[in-house]
């Protein structure tokens, strides 16, 4: 014990006091945490002590530490309630400070303090009262709030200004605890609404303000006292509130509208303060929409906003434009300026906005235009933006299953595009929709496989690894709607080039997949076109029409492979596949605009014997390699691919020597084969309703576990084979198989060159694909990227292009005649997908659950359950009623005068006369509510109107005496 | 509540004052102190003071190397809260005299003090300097 007590007094003279604790940290030559935890070791001592002055000075800075270096002092809750209970207020204020800090709800000492706070509420020190209120404003729990709500109810009448106005901010957490508190509080805190001091005012509009959030309807009949301190306050905080207040009550009750609009009109005209008439603005947009000559003024000002030079400024009036942009978009296109400059502004959050309300703006008329703008603006911009807009039209486009899509062809070249832009990383959705649109979209389909074809070809796509999602689709498309392609042999050269390694192996997966539908399709249309016309292998070779002859004869340039039907098209530039590619594709659109499925005849008519010999011997060459691939999708889908191929190529090239009859007999063994093949894949997919799952009926006998846990115990001793035992069997097939031509594509797939004659003549006609010998295995990305935004010169000045595309579009009402009619998109019956309200989506939920609301909610059903009869009539009906028995003022005061007689003249009516007639009122609604337990918000309601219409007329009197009716 | 948190954090990153209105537990309101001070002192001034950062819209400004950050709900009046950022530095200011990041450093009981008057619940109670600053001498004068 001795030994205890001199300790604290040791600890009592050189305790270090906050300050040397901060002077020390900002000295210390340890490390920050090593120097925490040093302090944290003195204070869990010294917080022990029995001296009040260690023990809060300990506390003091176990608070500090906490807030400001996140310390965890939850162990430290006991010695924050003893020194609370400190008679001093300086070491109480300590105590009450970190009870702030540091309680939540699930504190258990939390118990203990219930005392301590009503002691230190109704004491009469005012400061230890206010302390009090503080801390019960951030720590109430249920138990507090209910244990204490008497002593707050005494408070909120308190005659010190100071303590009753804190006492009303203690309300909105007490309510929200504990809603039965509403029932007794809620009347002083409505006749605080009165009250003549501003800083009472203040703390009881903050509490409405947060009360009405939750449910708006319940403080309708409180508007008066709002419209009330609308017009009188001065205090802009106050202002901005009750703006908010009726921001709120106005959509609910038509005629306040009219009421409000104009006093909110005049503070718009009238008031310097900036934070003021932006909250105006914003109370008119989202709740008066409806008055044309206010929306107008409030537009005026979001344009004045919008210009500024404050980017505070211009980023409010952004954000007011694209809340106004549903019902007025009127305003956004007036100012589609400004809007359009802040594309370029230098702060991102501003570019975002006016990118919402660019998309906001897009029409089936005008998305064409924007898109366009919009890419060129995505090109140059830094990576993140320049995502943010690809997404924004990519979602703005796919919207309802692309609602707004009427051109399918140019929304899929659109796609292209964007794939294009070096910083695009939209793989996913791209990839999604170029998949969905290929389902749903038939007349889509070969605008699809062209664009497919163009990205496939273009080996530095193959580099980004954002874009193998996007990849993965087009080599889908490309084998899925093969019959399209104008170049079947080409595609089967994108799908194999050696860059293709680039790919992670699901991907490549897809793609070797795809070769197969490919080659089973050439297959067939070279066995058709043998089979029709009784192969005149020669005439074709003559007509120098057959790609594959190019090929054979012009090895040097290889980009005339792209360009079909051996056109005088003449190539410019250096090598530049993009070039090429892109306009043999112009090309090929004006040979086939003209006849739909010219296409598939054309290529049939390619295959000659040699060129599909050809081909079956690179595939082999390629997938042999395959063969031998780690991976088991890989792996598996490559060595069908071979195997299929080598069936087929003995038979063709056995027959090549023999006499005409035998050939065709042979062939119609492997038609036979090619069309089973071909038939696997000639299922149209669809798209799948995501309620698809559900109408799948489980077989009988079909136990799904619930629970699989059970499952580690039987399996937890067999071990997983490792991955590597898949792949063993891979290099031995091809050994077997085929040694030599496995170990060359061994060679092949490291990407080395070898002296096979086919492989070199690959490499002659795809130069490109290939890797200069002495190149290591790794490929580099020294690919041009795919999409300079330098050569791009038409950049400049897109802000220009936009606006003057938007005056075309935007504001043409009519829609150009198009060319063509929209075409069918599949749209499944039960809603395959969620359809997308046509706005932008909500920003996000006020996560804060209404406590308030469940109260309010639980007060009106049971009372509305419970009600007289005549209650029962609904107070809507009764409220409408009266509503609609509209009279003039002086009638209604009579009538007021009828129902509460009282002899008074009420133009003589003072401020006096009014509070008297109020607290009649009040001890009425008092005694009922005591009865009847719960009071009931409509039952509230039916009282409140006619205590407004007492009384409200005596208010407009004293303001506006010329406005007859307010609210009823 | 209109205000959620008040943060005060110098240009280094360090936080000096941290005061919630809603109960995080300590390693949330780690977390979310880095993201916020992250997101906005790397903002330039030619840039807007406003920052939406998961559900909470961030209103700052910056005096000298402090920055002062209040997280409020997204319905809240943007410019209001920058006034009161401003009456809140021209408090300190007068009680403090030409107030510097150290003055918020070692009298840190007294700016949660000054908040206290200001904000309740996240409601602001006090707009008047005099009156904010009164019980703050009243306790200057007794202790």
């Amino acid at each position: 014990m001795a030994g205890s007590s001199s300790s604290s007094i040791m600890d009592n003279l050189f305790q270090r006091t906050l300050d040397d604790l901060i002077k020390s940290m900002r000295l210390q030559l340890l490390t920050e945490s090593s120097f925490i935890s040093k302090s944290i070791e003195e204070i869990r001592r010294e917080i022990k002590s029995t001296d009040p002055q260690t023990k809060s000075t300990a506390l003091q800075k176990l608070t500090y530490l906490s807030s400001i270096h996140g310390i965890d002092m939850s162990w430290a809750s006991f010695h924050v309630v003893e020194v609370m209970s400190s008679s001093l207020f300086l070491h109480k204020r300590i105590g009450y400070h970190a009870a702030s800090v540091s309680f939540n709800d699930s504190t258990p000492v939390l118990l203990l303090i219930t005392n301590q706070l009503r002691k230190d509420l109704s004491s009469t020190n005012h400061f230890h009262a206010s302390l009090a209120l503080h801390c019960l404003s951030t720590i109430a729990t249920l138990d507090l709030a209910r244990d204490l709500t008497p002593d707050i109810f005494n408070l909120l009448s308190s005659s010190r200004v100071f303590i009753r106005n804190k006492a009303i901010a203690v309300v909105l957490r007490v309510f929200d605890k504990y809603p039965d508190a509403v029932r007794v509080c809620f009347k002083r805190l409505v006749e605080n609404l009165e009250s003549s001091d501003p800083k009472v005012v203040i703390a009881v509009i903050g509490v409405f303000c947060e009360l009405s959030s939750k449910d708006p309807r319940s403080y309708l009949p409180l508007a008066p006292e709002f419209y009330r301190i609308l017009v009188d306050s001065k205090n802009n905080w106050v202002l901005i509130k009750v703006l908010k207040i009726f921001a709120r009550l106005a959509p609910l009750e038509p005629r306040l509208g009219k009421r409000i609009v104009e006093p909110i009109c005049e503070h718009i005209r009238r008031s310097g303060a900036k934070s003021l008439v932006f909250e105006c603005v914003r109370t008119v947009i989202t709740s008066l929409s409806d008055h044309e000559s206010a929306v107008k003024l409030a537009v005026t000002k979001i344009r004045e906003l919008l210009v500024d030079q404050d980017p505070n400024l211009r980023y409010l009036g952004l954000h007011a434009l694209s809340v106004a942009a549903p019902k007025h978009l009127w305003a956004v296109l007036e100012n589609k300026d400004a809007v359009i400059k802040s594309l370029d502004d230098e702060d991102s959050n501003i570019k975002i906005e006016s990118l919402r309300l660019l998309m906001a703006m897009v029409s089936e008329s005008n998305v064409v235009e924007i898109s366009r703008v919009l890419l060129n603006y995505a090109l140059k911009s830094d990576p993140e933006f320049c995502n943010e807009i690809l997404g924004s039209i990519l979602t703005t486009c796919g919207r309802n299953l692309y609602e707004i899509i009427v051109d399918f062809d140019w929304y899929v070249s659109l796609l292209g595009e964007m794939t294009m832009i070096p910083h695009c990383q939209k793989g996913e959705e791209i990839e999604n929709q170029l998949i969905d649109i290929g389902m749903r979209v038939k007349d889509a389909r070969l605008q699809l496989v062209r664009v497919a074809r163009d990205l496939l070809i273009d080996p530095a796509l193959l580099g980004n690894v954002y874009l193998h999602r996007i990849l993965c689709a087009a080599a889908w498309v490309a084998g899925e709607y093969v019959q399209l392609a104008s170049n079947p042999l080409e595609l089967i050269d994108a799908l194999v080039q050696p860059r293709t390694n680039l790919l992670p192996p699901s991907i490549r997966a897809v793609y070797i997949n795809s070769v197969l539908k490919v080659v089973s399709f050439c297959l067939e249309c070279y066995l058709d076109k043998d089979e029709g016309t009784s192969s005149s292998h020669d005439g074709e070779l003559a007509s120098g029409r057959s790609e594959m002859f190019v090929v054979k004869n012009d090895t040097e340039a290889p980009e005339l492979v792209a360009t079909c039907e051996g056109s005088t098209y003449e190539q410019d530039e250096g090598f530049n596949p993009r070039n090429s590619t892109a306009e043999s594709c112009d090309e090929d659109l004006s040979v086939e605009n003209d006849s739909d499925r010219v296409v598939t005849l054309s290529s049939k008519k390619n295959f000659t014997h040699e060129s599909v010999v050809n081909l079956l011997n690179r595939i082999e060459l390629i997938f042999g390699s395959l063969t031998a691939n780690q991976d088991v999708e890989v792996l598996e889908r490559a060595r069908n691919i071979f195997a299929f191929v080598q069936l087929i190529k003995a038979e063709i090239i056995d027959n090549s020597g023999q006499n005409a009859d035998t050939v065709d007999k042979k062939y119609s063994q492997i038609s036979t084969v090619i069309k089973s093949i071909r038939d696997a894949f000639s299922m149209e997919l669809g798209p799948v309703s995501i309620s698809a799952q559900g109408r799948v009926t489980a077989p009988d006998g079909l136990a799904l576990k619930e629970n699989l846990d059970d499952l580690k115990a039987i399996c937890g001793d067999i071990e997983l084979p490792s991955s590597v035992s898949f792949y063993t069997g891979g290099p031995q097939f091809g050994t077997t198989s085929d040694a030599s031509s496995s170990n060359l594509l061994k060679n092949d797939e490291s990407g080395q060159s070898n002296e096979s004659t086919s492989l070199l003549e690959h490499r002659k006609r795809h130069g490109l694909y290939y890797l200069a010998s002495d190149k290591s295995e790794i490929v580099p990305n020294d690919y041009p990227p795919a999409n300079d935004p330098k050569s791009n010169s038409n950049i400049n000045d897109e802000a220009d292009e936009l606006t003057k595309l938007t005056e075309q579009s935007v504001l043409l009402k009519k829609r150009t005649n198009q060319m063509k009619p929209r075409p069918v998109v599949v749209r499944l019956d039960d809603g395959d997908v969620a359809p997308v309200p046509n706005k932008r989506p909500e920003r996000r939920d006020n996560s804060l659950s209404g406590a308030i609301k469940d109260v309010l909610g639980s007060e009106t059903n049971p009372s509305l359950s419970q009600s007289n009869p005549l209650d029962k009539s609904s107070t809507k009906q009764k409220g409408k009623k009266k509503l609609g028995t509209d009279l003039p003022s002086e009638m209604k005061e009579n009538l007021g005068d009828a129902e509460k007689p009282d002899p008074e003249i009420p133009n003589s009516s003072s401020k006096n006369k009014e509070r008297r007639r109020r607290g009649k009122e009040k001890i009425v609604e008092g005694e009922e509510s005591d009865q009847k337990g719960k009071k009931k918000s409509s039952h509230r309601h039916g009282r409140r109107k006619t205590h407004q219409r007492a009384n409200s007329p005596l208010n407009v009197v004293s303001q506006t005496p010329v406005i007859p009716d307010f609210l009823l | 509540m209109g205000i959620r948190f008040v943060l005060m954090v110098n240009k280094q990153g360090q936080t000096r004052l941290a005061q919630y209105y809603e109960y995080l537990t300590v390693e949330e309101r780690r977390t979310l102190e880095g993201e916020i001070v992250r997101k906005c002192l790397a903002r330039n001034e030619n840039q807007c003071s406003f920052v939406e950062h998961r559900n909470y819209k961030i209103v700052y400004r910056r005096y000298a190397s402090l920055f002062f950050l209040v997280g409020v709900d997204d319905g809240e009046n943007e410019l209001a809260i920058l006034e009161f950022i401003h009456l809140l530095v021209e408090t300190m200011d007068r009680h403090f005299g030409n107030v510097c990041e150290l003055d918020i450093m070692f009298h840190l009981e007294k700016v949660h003090f000054m908040l206290e008057e200001m904000v309740m619940n996240g409601c602001i109670v006090e707009t008047s300097k005099s009156n904010i600053l009164t019980p703050i001498q009243l306790m200057d004068k007794t202790s």
